[in-house]
């Protein structure tokens, strides 16, 4: 087997030793967290300065335009340059506002999205917390992040900022009702909520394949949803920079307005991870049934590089609809909810548990 | 069974119309080739503006330095904002005759909005659209400019 060089089972485990040599068991589970923290926090920095960047050149061309150019070559260090603008921006306090809410949704709005990127399996050993309920985990942990933003709407103690909020809550909580079906549709497929095992059962065929029809439409589902739940176009009538003035973050500015940002993004790529983890095999790389040559060519690129792939793939779709579709109003937006996405998940489900009862599945 | 049957069309009717938006979109962003933006100052060597561009009035002079300004002063009665200023002088013809001619076609470029009037109200075609753009001096006297070159004269036969 070709990607057994690429496994980090054995690397963690042998780091994981050399500190017990070192220090105290206690000191040695401080040390750990502290360098999965500081990993976790470099990779969402930099990830998002990464996606800001490709989201404005992908836009740019779906305009016919060319994007940032000017900042090093091809604009490579404009997102850099943003960046450090929005740090040594005022940190503007609304008088009114309630002081500690407004200080303090930011953070829960980070914190949701870190939680949920514990348990994505990156690689073969590289996966932070593996739970035997990953997938009902990031849908948990995910939807903290509406609280995050409607106490940012309240406590901003400014109309729009309410509205935005409001708007934001019905429509996330709306949507995690699609995400969580479409996600059981595979669940019922996989037999199992471990991320860990749902991609090790896609070794031999990717799930999206393996469960053709109803895993097409679960998948489906689950892209229309999921762009809904990161509050991105053409679902981003919460932060409706023409009607709105930004929403729910219309008073914050500086590293606060720059987190809600942040989170955004990052949000973007977890959705994009889910779907690459449930739906197109994780981190394991395309194979053919029995095109042997073929199979073994594409076990040597390693499986962090597929994983990226794959999500890179996703956001790329994502961003596609971003930039297509015109914003719908709220009353659109619940209709397509509550009379579209819904009973097609309930019947996907019906259709899916036929599927694996039957045995009717590659 | 009619409701359902409609409910499911209006779907697949549904995913139809966005996935006609996303192949025009999507025919944008693979062909790189046709953007539209430009580079501007690196590519001003040979960047060519278009016919229609409207950059500033010119009055084309042939080689022999003649132009077909007659000094009518149409011009300056149909620019709205009074940026063209004509200065015209009594010539003697060669039968004798006194006639008019243009002394100075003066062009205020900084109070002009390029509408085009002027151009469209010409009766000889004297001025047209130049594809000139870049206007900026560091003193705004150089924004006044006189159109005629020195020492040109009308073109022959030119009729009033």
């Amino acid at each position: 087997m070709g990607f057994n060089i690429y496994d980090f089972s054995g690397m963690t485990h042998n780091m994981h030793l050399w500190f017990l040599e070192l220090m105290s068991p206690t000191a040695a589970t401080v040390v750990e967290w502290t360098i999965i923290g500081v990993s976790y926090l470099l990779f969402i920095a930099l990830f998002g300065l990464f996606l800001v960047y490709a989201e404005r050149k992908v836009c740019a061309a779906f305009q016919q335009r060319l994007g940032p150019m000017r900042v090093g070559p091809w604009g490579i260090f404009q997102t850099i340059a943003d960046f450090i603008k929005l740090l040594m921006k005022e940190l503007i306090m609304v008088k009114s506002a309630d002081k500690f809410l407004y200080n303090l949704a930011p953070f829960i709005v980070m914190i949701a999205t870190f939680m949920a990127m514990a348990v994505l399996p990156f690689a073969k050993g590289l996966q932070t917390l593996d739970f035997d309920i990953g997938i009902f985990y990031v849908t948990a942990v995910s939807s903290i992040g509406v609280i995050g933003i409607l106490i940012a709407g309240w406590s901003s103690n400014n109309k729009y900022s309410l509205i935005g909020a409001m708007r934001s809550g019905a429509q996330i909580l709306s949507y995690e009702l699609s995400v969580s079906l479409s996600l059981v549709t595979m669940i019922i497929f996989a037999g199992s909520m471990q991320l860990s095992v749902i991609v090790e059962s896609q070794r031999d065929g990717w799930f999206l394949f393996k469960g053709h029809i109803p895993a097409l439409i679960a998948f489906v589902i689950y892209l229309i949803a999921g762009t809904a739940e990161t509050n991105r176009g053409p679902f981003d009538l919460a932060e409706a920079e023409s009607e709105l003035t930004g929403g729910f973050h219309t008073e914050y500015s500086g590293i606060k307005f720059a987190f809600f940002f942040l989170a955004e993004y990052i949000n973007l790529f977890i959705v994009a991870a889910m779907a690459t983890t449930v739906f197109l095999g994780g981190w394991m790389p395309l194979h053919f049934g029995s095109i042997e040559s073929f199979n073994t060519i594409m076990d040597f690129i390693p499986p962090i590089v597929w994983f990226f792939l794959k999500v890179c793939g996703v956001m790329f779709l994502i961003m596609w609809f971003k930039w297509t579709f015109p914003r719908l109003r709220v009353d659109q937006i619940l209709t397509l909810e509550w009379k579209y996405l819904l009973p097609i998940n309930l019947v996907n489900i019906l259709l899916m548990s036929l599927v694996v009862l039957t045995k009717f599945h590659l | 069974m009619n409701a359902l049957f409609q409910y499911i069309s209006t779907v697949f009717k549904g995913i139809g119309t966005l996935l006609t938006g996303m192949k025009v979109t999507g025919k944008y962003f693979f062909t790189p080739w046709k953007n539209v933006t430009q580079q501007y100052p690196e590519n001003r060597e040979t960047l060519k503006m278009f016919e229609r561009f409207r950059g500033e009035v010119i009055m084309p002079h042939n080689k022999n330095n003649e132009h077909l300004c007659t000094g009518c002063g149409i011009c300056e009665l149909n620019c709205p904002n009074g940026s063209i200023e004509i200065i015209s002088k009594m010539e003697l013809t060669e039968e004798g005759k006194k006639k008019r001619a243009i002394d100075k076609h003066i062009y205020h470029i900084g109070m002009c909005t390029f509408c085009n009037l002027c151009v469209k109200a010409c009766p000889t075609g004297a001025i047209v659209m130049g594809q000139n753009f870049e206007h900026a001096e560091w003193d705004r006297s150089k924004l006044t400019k006189v159109l005629n070159q020195p020492g040109s004269k009308i073109a022959q036969g030119v009729k009033e």
